[in-house]
C-alpha cells in the first residue's frame, strides 16, 4: 500500500514544490543582458536645458547610478527619497526622464526635490530602447568605466539600498582606487 | 465734411471664403502628409504600413508575432497595446525596411531585452529543460503505462477462481 502511493505522492510534492517556488518569483524581474556590458550610447536633450545635448559621456566617469523615472510614475515617488538621501551622501545619480513632458517633469522635481546630477529627457524612449528599459522605475549601477554592473527593476526600498546598492557602490569605488 | 476712406478696402466676401478654403486645403494636405509619412513615433495596432517588397511585409508580420512585449508578458508586440510594444513595432518596421534580416532584428531585441523577448526561445543550456520536458513527460507516461498493462496481464494470468471463491462470488451477486 505504502509503495503504491509513494510514487504519485512524491510526484505531487515535486509539482507543489515547483508551484511554491514559482509563487515567490517576480515575473517582472527579468535578467538584463546588458549587465556586464558598456552603457549604451544615446543623444538626448537635457531636461533642465533643451539647448544642452547629453550623451553617454555625461553619465560616465565615476561610479554612478542611473535612474529611469517619469512624473506619471507613481512608484517612482516612493523611491525618490532614497535618491535624495543617497545624493546627500555624495552618490552621483543621473537620470532618464522617460516618456514624460518637460513641464510635468520639472514640476515633479520642484515638489519632490532634485537629487540628480544630469537628467536626459527621453520623451520617445529612444535611449530607453537602447538601455532595455521596459517599465519605470529602473535603476542601473555604472562603474567608473561606464560598464553596467547591476540593474534593479521596480522601485528600490531601504533594504535594496542598504543590501544591494550601497555595498556595490562601495565595492566599485574601492576597485577604482 | 469728411469722407471716410479706408486705406485698405476690405477684401470682398468671396475672397475671404476663398482664403479660408485654401487654409483648410493646406491643413488637410499637412494631415495627409503626416499620415502618409513613415511612422515617426510609434506604430499603433493595425496601422497600415508601407513596404517596398512582399518579403519585407512577411518578415515584419512574422517578427511582431514572435517577439514578446516585456511589459504585458503574455502578449506579443503584434497585439499588445503597451507603449513599449508600439516602439518595438516601430523599430522592427524601420529595421525591416532598412533591409535588416530576421536574425539581425531578433538579435537586436535580444541584446536589449534578453532571451525572454523571444516567444520562440533558442535551444541553450538554460532552456534545455523547456525543450526536453515534453519528451521527458512522454517517457515517464510511457513507462507508467507499460507498468500498468504488465500488472494487469499478470493478474489475468493468475488463472481460474477456486471453488470457494466462486461460491463467495455467487453469494455476493445474489446479495446474501
Amino acid at each position: 500500500m505504502i509503495k503504491r502511493i509513494f510514487l504519485p505522492l512524491s510526484l505531487a510534492l515535486v509539482v507543489l514544490g515547483l508551484l511554491y517556488v514559482g509563487l515567490g518569483m517576480d515575473s517582472r524581474d527579468l535578467p538584463s543582458p546588458l549587465v556586464g556590458k558598456p552603457a549604451p550610447d544615446f543623444e538626448l536633450e537635457s531636461l533642465r536645458d533643451p539647448e544642452v545635448t547629453l550623451t553617454r559621456d555625461d553619465f560616465v566617469g565615476e561610479v554612478a547610478l542611473v535612474n529611469v523615472w517619469a512624473s506619471w510614475c507613481d512608484t517612482c515617488r516612493t523611491e525618490h527619497r532614497y535618491w535624495r538621501q543617497l545624493a546627500e551622501r555624495g552618490v552621483r545619480i543621473h537620470a532618464f526622464n522617460y516618456r514624460d513632458q518637460r513641464q510635468n517633469a520639472e514640476r515633479y522635481l520642484e515638489i519632490f526635490g532634485d537629487p540628480f546630477a544630469q537628467i536626459a529627457y527621453d520623451p520617445r524612449a529612444d535611449a530607453g530602447m537602447e538601455w532595455g528599459v521596459y517599465a519605470t522605475p529602473e535603476t542601473y549601477v555604472l562603474d567608473a568605466e561606464g560598464i553596467i554592473r547591476h540593474k534593479h527593476i521596480g522601485p528600490v526600498n531601504a533594504d535594496v539600498v542598504r543590501e544591494d546598492i550601497l555595498p556595490l557602490i562601495e565595492q566599485l569605488e574601492a576597485e577604482q582606487t | 465734411m469728411s469722407v471716410r476712406v479706408d486705406p485698405k478696402p476690405a477684401p470682398p466676401q468671396r475672397s475671404a471664403l476663398g482664403w479660408r478654403l485654401r487654409a483648410l486645403g493646406i491643413g488637410l494636405l499637412l494631415v495627409a502628409a503626416v499620415a502618409l509619412a513613415a511612422p515617426a513615433g510609434a506604430v499603433s495596432i493595425g496601422q497600415p504600413l508601407d513596404f517596398e517588397t512582399e518579403e519585407q511585409e512577411e518578415q515584419y508580420y512574422k517578427l511582431v508575432r514572435q517577439l514578446r512585449c516585456t511589459v504585458c508578458q503574455t502578449e506579443t508586440i503584434y497585439e499588445s497595446p503597451a507603449e513599449l510594444a508600439a516602439d518595438m513595432r516601430r523599430r522592427v518596421y524601420e529595421m525591416t525596411v532598412d533591409g535588416y534580416s530576421e536574425d539581425e532584428i531578433v538579435d537586436f531585441m535580444t541584446a536589449r531585452y534578453g532571451d525572454y523577448v523571444r516567444y520562440n526561445p533558442p535551444m541553450q543550456m538554460n532552456t534545455a529543460l523547456l525543450w526536453v520536458s515534453p519528451f521527458l513527460l512522454l517517457v515517464i507516461g510511457g513507462v507508467a503505462w507499460i507498468q500498468v498493462v504488465r500488472r494487469r496481464r499478470l493478474l489475468a494470468a493468475q488463472g481460474e477462481l477456486t471453488e470457494s471463491e466462486r461460491r463467495a462470488l455467487e453469494r455476493f451477486r445474489r446479495g446474501d
